[in-house]
């Protein structure tokens, strides 16, 4: 007979004291965890909140952040489509922060270097720099994705060619809206990644307004919510800047 | 032997597996809640034929009842903390299930597909036979297996979804972003199956076999003990 025979192993006689004692015990401490699980989750559900989400599980996708940053591999890619497979009808999700029309020769991309020090760009001034095309599967928090065809300068391009070095070396990087009314902070390794560029361009032509125009982020590494649009202003923070969805409840980081 | 006072009894389920059961029931609710939060968000899902539409995944009564519109930030916050928990008990309980011996009792073996098929036969009252079990019958293994492959089935779709740059090879096994996304939610229905299957098999086996989930004994009963005597030779 085996060692792992399970009949010749495992039958045993109990006294019917001693089984009516197990089953007593048993079932108390099964009542007790069943409290215990019961009050834990009442104890969470009761927490405050921290930028709408309760306090532990804010905590937690901070942490969830830091896991995950160390698979972040700035070289490693997102996948890339063909033009054929990017769609004509691209999504418009989010209209926060967007105005109804823009004068582009008015606009100006405000880069606040530091405190005083604001650089303004032109239209004409991003559209010299290198552009490049980048046609990925777009995807959005609310769990739906897109093939989409975008093309502008990369961000790391353009912030070196303007000598960003001091503020590649911060921690993030701030952008709102020209209405300052949407919003969003991104970790600066995301910033770097050569997918990630400052958008002027969709399927080839100049972006439409409810899709950013003039200038939308495009950062394949994030959910769609940090593809800020109508871009006007860009900063840099060792802090994390305020960031439009993170104060209401969702991840922060927002990384895929 | 029957002695008087004295009952004799199996050690059917060791403490930590009782432990890992009875953690994962809650966590696995609230790992489908969130992430049934999270799904509407996106509630695309159906199953058409032709034109017509069969089961919507879901019908917004079903939505109103649950009170599931609307809280997707709550839903990811949720899904993405207690997914450490599910995982962690998850891995505890296979690597008991490894370690102690207790796979032997929980994997199918050659005999189990045509026993499953005998309990199915048995218990759809078609037939008399029940075939010979030791601590689990043919068509318990193979779901009891099933449902830890289901496990291992979530936590790669969902790490595929939720890290879909950074894992793109996981993602790519799954066929995909929104493959994985469908079967990450295909398999969420699985548990849901197995969770209405497993509590009406639980309720009709009685209450000797329930107990012994919590206390870890299952009586045996006289007339048991002659076909246990009888499969030992």
């Amino acid at each position: 007979m085996s060692r792992h025979d399970y009949f010749s192993t495992r039958i045993k006689n109990v006294s019917k004291a001693s089984f009516t004692k197990r089953i007593i015990f048993s079932f108390f401490a099964f009542a007790l965890l069943t409290a215990l699980a019961i009050f834990s989750w009442k104890w969470l559900n009761k927490q405050p909140t921290e930028q709408g989400a309760l306090k532990p599980l804010r905590t937690t996708l901070e942490t969830n952040e830091k896991i995950f940053k160390s698979t972040f591999g700035e070289n490693k890619l997102s996948k890339t489509y063909t033009e054929k497979d990017a769609v004509k009808n691209v999504r418009v999700n989010g209209r926060i922060g967007m105005l109804d029309s823009i004068d582009v020769n008015a606009w100006r991309l405000q880069v606040i270097r530091a405190a005083g020090d604001t650089l303004k760009l032109s239209m004409d001034d991003i559209k010299k720099l290198p552009k490049e095309d980048v046609i990925f599967d777009f995807k959005c928090i609310e769990g739906w994705d897109q093939v989409t065809h975008w093309a502008g300068v990369p961000l790391k391009t353009f912030m070196q060619y303007y000598h960003l070095d001091a503020q590649m070396k911060m921690e993030y990087m701030g952008l709102e809206t020209m209405d300052k009314k949407y919003y969003v902070g991104i970790d600066m390794p995301s910033v770097l990644q050569p997918q990630t560029i400052l958008c002027y361009e969709m399927n080839g032509k100049p972006l439409p307004m409810n899709q950013g125009y003039p200038l939308r982020l495009i950062i394949p590494v994030k959910y769609g919510i940090k593809h800020l649009k109508q871009l006007g202003t860009m900063y840099f923070s060792n802090q994390k800047p305020r960031d439009y969805w993170a104060e209401r409840g969702y991840d922060y980081y927002a990384g895929l | 032997m029957y002695l008087f006072g004295v009952k004799k009894v199996i050690k059917k389920h060791p403490l930590a597996l009782r432990w890992f059961h009875w953690i994962n029931f809650p966590l696995l609710t609230i790992m489908i809640w969130s992430g049934l939060l999270i799904y509407w968000a996106n509630g695309v899902y159906k199953i058409q034929v032709g034109d017509k539409t069969i089961v919507k995944f879901f019908p917004d009564g079903f939505y109103k009842a649950l009170n599931v519109p609307f809280h997707l930030a709550k839903g990811m916050s949720f899904h993405f903390a207690f997914m450490w928990l599910f995982i962690i008990n998850g891995i505890l309980y296979v690597f008991y299930t490894i370690f102690s011996g207790e796979w032997r009792y929980l994997l199918p073996n050659k005999k189990s597909f045509k026993e499953a098929w005998q309990v199915l036969l048995h218990d759809l009252h078609i037939r008399k036979y029940e075939p010979p079990q030791t601590k689990y019958n043919g068509a318990q293994r193979i779901a009891y297996t099933a449902i830890v492959l289901m496990g291992i089935g979530s936590f790669w779709t969902g790490l595929a979804i939720y890290k879909p740059v950074q894992f793109s090879w996981m993602c790519w096994l799954c066929g995909g972003y929104s493959a994985a996304r469908i079967e990450h939610f295909i398999l969420t229905i699985g548990y849901v199956l197995f969770f209405l299957i497993h509590i009406f098999q639980v309720i009709r086996t009685g209450w000797n076999n329930f107990q012994a989930m919590i206390t870890g004994l299952e009586v045996i009963k006289p007339a048991k003990q002659n076909t246990t005597t009888h499969e030992q030779a």
